[in-house]
């Protein structure tokens, strides 16, 4: 198990190298960001006094150097665009992004489970039959059009919903939470239910077809022999079972939560990281996007990892070799 | 009077509801970069840390320049300036204004470090004659003197030294300043808290030296990135003022009951610039044809400005035949003449020129930086094609479009321009008609040189007297116009959108200030 955790760790700083590699590659291709930094009438020399401040005139790969070299410090520089530590903006910022997160998870495992057993149990009920048609429309919109109708419906038209920011925010330590206030917590729901449409479908449709699948086997059937109750078999027995994969999927899919969340925060002007992320492309603020990156691709390695020892908790025939066998 | 009649209703409804506070929710596209006020050149970033600062002289609701923290001005010599200061102004933090103030504030404006030197140009020193009195040392005759003072806010000496922050922020320092995040000004409002990206609050500042024209106690400012959340953030009654409306909303915001559109010509104007080089970037044909005087005309022929501002600006845009909007210094009639839309001419000019088949050449813009920019590009793109040239359209962030512009790696490409902050036609004809040397002709396009029109910008730079330059500046700029240096557009429409409750002017350089903003509860 240490072996295997000290891996992991090891291969998670190749990941970030690379991400970070690759962005500042990618970086090339953003254009300059120069004009946003200067008068309308800058001089071209003036122009040029600000590229060599940034080490914009440097090569692509002494840039990429000098990033790493100051972020194994710990320093990642001040953003370009409000010169404020790019530290202190995205640990602003994290708590937004991280309850927004969260919360969408919840629902997304809160509704999409009752919901598969719910079509799963009843396939071909009218209420199983509208759910499996509206669960296509959940998948197939993208995400900021359920966004922009959400706004619509509850902010413009009913007035239940603010239709952006965070609400009320209490700052407990560094941590902004939405969760204390009245204004926070109503502000949540339209954001979250956005973000977490796709995966709530997701699961649900992951839940049906588990469900009926293990309903099918020789152990339902044979339980149902032993005079069981459906409440029981239903239950105890199949849902168990059919939960292993969900927890998978659900794990590997969080990652995806927070990298959609972009789109959400841009709806909703929820002030997350995924909003930074975006300005600092609008603006080509380097320091920003490749802090974001990196630090993204650390969650990723982060979740997957504990996906993986999960998993081998869940399933006993997993826990022997996980060690050799985990990649 | 009509002022007078406002402020009673106002004063009655008060009284009707008994709501003393009055609070304006104002949402913009993002929020500034910081509140250090000479930490950005962002017109946004400026215009709201001018709520909090203040600078000597600035401009009315007129767009006419006004005595602010200095109460009258004399040219001494073309090079010493002396500047009275307002007596008993005192900041925020309570402590009083003085020459030290302007001294240390200015010079911070024209650090090397500063990015805001560019807009204060020529400026040496800063020397104190009194508590109250100040003397500008200028390298040379700065006849926009005053046009630049407009966005130079002045800071408290004892407060910067207090907080380490004398010096101007520089990005490329790991360190964050403390003005970054904190404000003490002289001005109408003071800052109360700031939260980035999520809402800033400003209050009246009670003790503000000046009559206050606005009725506000509070702002409450948040950034709304998203176009359409904005919109229904003001349909919702989230939100009292947003800043910009995108013009496609512009109907259904006038049908909806409580709101209403605010659009005017602006001042900036859109063009096209012309690559007049010995090759083109992406031709097909040997040389460059569009040297060609004829081949331009024949470009300004083809292009139906009508049609772009009626299908796409909504027939909002002003169309025009020059550089600067009417309310700039240097404008005449004159230049406000287009050649016609006629796209037999066109093709005919294009024969004429040599190139009955037309010849390819790359058409560059910008997809997110003025109203619509896209929409005017490949409406062009077509029209051009119609009168037989072979446009190849490349719209990019502009991030991208800006450094291929700076690099010269563009043929036919757009540019906007409103000559901020000083207002005037000197901002045109230094940066994109003079000939690219030194601090002149940064945006001029590449080839492009036209030695009367250098001469007369560069005595325009130094000329003092109001008559003799803008008849300099106007022979220069219908010199330009009849080069073609620039292919202009139209000036693109301000667009702004508020409760019926907000009474607030809008200005024509796109500038929200809130100071002379009226709420009806």
């Amino acid at each position: 198990m240490l072996g295997f955790l000290i891996r992991r760790i090891i291969q998670s700083v190749f990941v970030m190298l690379a991400v970070a590699l690759i962005a500042f590659l990618m970086f090339r291709f953003m254009g300059d960001p120069v004009n946003s930094l200067v008068a309308e009438n800058a001089t071209t020399e003036e122009r040029d006094a600000v590229r060599t401040r940034l080490g914009l005139d440097q090569p692509i790969w002494v840039q990429y150097g000098r990033f790493v070299g100051r972020a194994a410090t710990g320093d990642f520089g001040l953003s370009w665009r409000n010169a404020r530590p790019v530290s202190t903006l995205l640990s602003e910022r994290f708590p937004a992004t991280a309850e927004l997160v969260l919360v969408a998870a919840g629902l997304s495992l809160l509704l999409g489970i009752p919901l598969g057993i719910l079509t799963a149990l009843r396939p071909h009920s009218f209420s199983a039959q509208s759910l499996q048609f509206l669960s296509l429309i959940g998948i197939s919109l993208p995400t900021f059009v359920t966004g922009i109708l959400l706004i619509l419906i509850f902010s413009v038209w009913l007035g239940w919903l603010p239709s952006f920011g965070r609400g009320t925010v209490v700052d407990i330590g560094w941590w902004s939470t939405g969760f204390l206030s009245l204004s926070g917590l109503k502000a949540l729901i339209l954001p979250s239910f956005m973000l977490c449409l796709f995966q709530l479908t997701l699961i649900m449709r992951l839940v049906r077809a588990e469900m009926m699948e293990v309903l099918r086997t020789d152990y339902i059937k044979f339980a149902k022999a032993r005079g069981l109750t459906n409440r029981s078999i239903n239950f105890r027995h199949a849902l168990k079972n059919t939960l292993i994969p969900v927890i998978t999927i659900f794990g590997l899919q969080l990652g995806g939560l927070i990298a959609f969340a972009i789109v959400t925060e841009t709806v909703f002007q929820w002030p997350g990281m995924g909003a930074l992320f975006i300005q600092a492309v609008s603006f080509g603020d380097v320091p920003v996007m490749a802090a974001y990156l990196v630090l993204v691709s650390l969650i990723f390695v982060i979740i997957n990892t504990t996906v993986d020892l999960l998993y081998a908790v869940l399933d006993p025939r997993l826990r022997v070799d996980s060690a050799q066998s985990a990649h | 009077m009509l002022r007078h009649l406002m402020m009673t209703a106002t004063a009655a409804t008060l009284v009707a509801t008994g709501v003393s506070a009055e609070t304006l929710r104002y949402a913009t596209a993002r929020d500034v970069y910081g509140l250090d006020p000479h930490a950005s050149t962002d017109s946004f970033t400026n215009i709201f840390t001018h709520h909090i600062y203040e600078p000597l002289v600035r401009y009315d609701a007129e767009m006419k320049v006004e005595p602010a923290l200095a109460t009258s001005w004399e040219v001494i010599d073309p090079t010493r300036v002396r500047f009275k200061l307002r007596e008993g102004v005192t900041f925020q933090g309570g402590e009083t204004f003085g020459a030290d103030d302007v001294q240390v504030s200015l010079m911070r404006a024209a650090n090397l470090k500063s990015p805001l030197r560019g807009n204060l140009p020529g400026l040496k020193a800063v020397e104190i004659v009194d508590d109250l009195t100040v003397d500008l040392i200028l390298e040379g005759p700065t006849p926009l003197l005053n046009n630049y003072l407009t966005n130079i806010f002045i800071m408290d000496k004892g407060w910067l030294e207090a907080n380490n922050s004398v010096a101007p922020i520089d990005a490329s320092q790991g360190e964050e300043g403390y003005t970054t995040n904190n404000a003490n000004g002289t001005g109408p409002f003071a800052l109360e808290s700031r939260r980035p990206d999520a809402l800033n609050v400003l209050v009246v500042n009670e003790g503000w030296w000046d009559t206050p024209q606005h009725n506000l106690t509070r702002i409450e400012h948040t950034p709304i990135g998203s176009d359409a959340t904005r919109v229904a953030a003001l349909l919702s009654g989230e939100i009292d003022l947003i800043e910009p409306a995108p013009l496609q909303d512009a109907n259904r915001i006038d049908g909806a009951e409580g709101v209403h559109m605010l659009q005017n010509p602006g001042l900036r104007s859109i063009m096209m610039g012309i690559n007049m080089g010995d090759s083109l970037i992406d031709g097909n044909v040997d040389g460059n044809p569009l040297k060609d005087l004829r081949v331009r005309q024949a470009m300004y022929h083809a292009i139906n400005m009508d049609l772009i501002r009626d299908r796409i600006m909504r027939g909002k845009s002003r169309v025009t035949g020059s550089l600067i909007a009417p309310a700039v210094k240097g404008y005449s009639d004159a230049m406000d003449e287009r050649l016609a839309y006629d796209p037999e001419k066109a093709k005919a000019l294009l024969a004429e020129a040599g190139y009955p088949n037309g010849f390819a050449f790359n058409l560059n813009c910008p997809n997110d930086r003025y109203v619509n920019d896209e929409g005017i590009c490949q409406a062009m793109a077509a029209m051009l094609a119609q009168a037989g040239f072979e446009p190849r359209l490349v719209t990019e962030p502009r991030q991208m479009h800006f450094q291929k512009v700076d690099n010269h790696q563009v043929d036919v490409f757009m540019l906007g321009w409103a000559t901020l902050p000083m207002l005037d036609g000197f901002s045109v004809l230094s940066a994109m008609l003079a000939t690219k040397e030194g601090n002149y002709g940064t945006f001029t396009p590449k080839g492009y040189s036209n030695p009367k029109v250098d001469e007369l910008t560069k005595a325009v730079a130094i000329e003092i007297d109001e008559e003799k330059r803008q008849a300099m500046m106007q022979e220069a700029l219908m010199l330009a116009k009849a080069d073609i240096a620039w292919l202009p557009l139209h000036q693109q429409p301000l667009s702004w959108a508020a409760r019926d409750t907000v009474d607030i002017p809008q200005a024509p350089d796109d500038l929200v200030r809130l100071w002379y903003a009226k709420v009806a509860q």
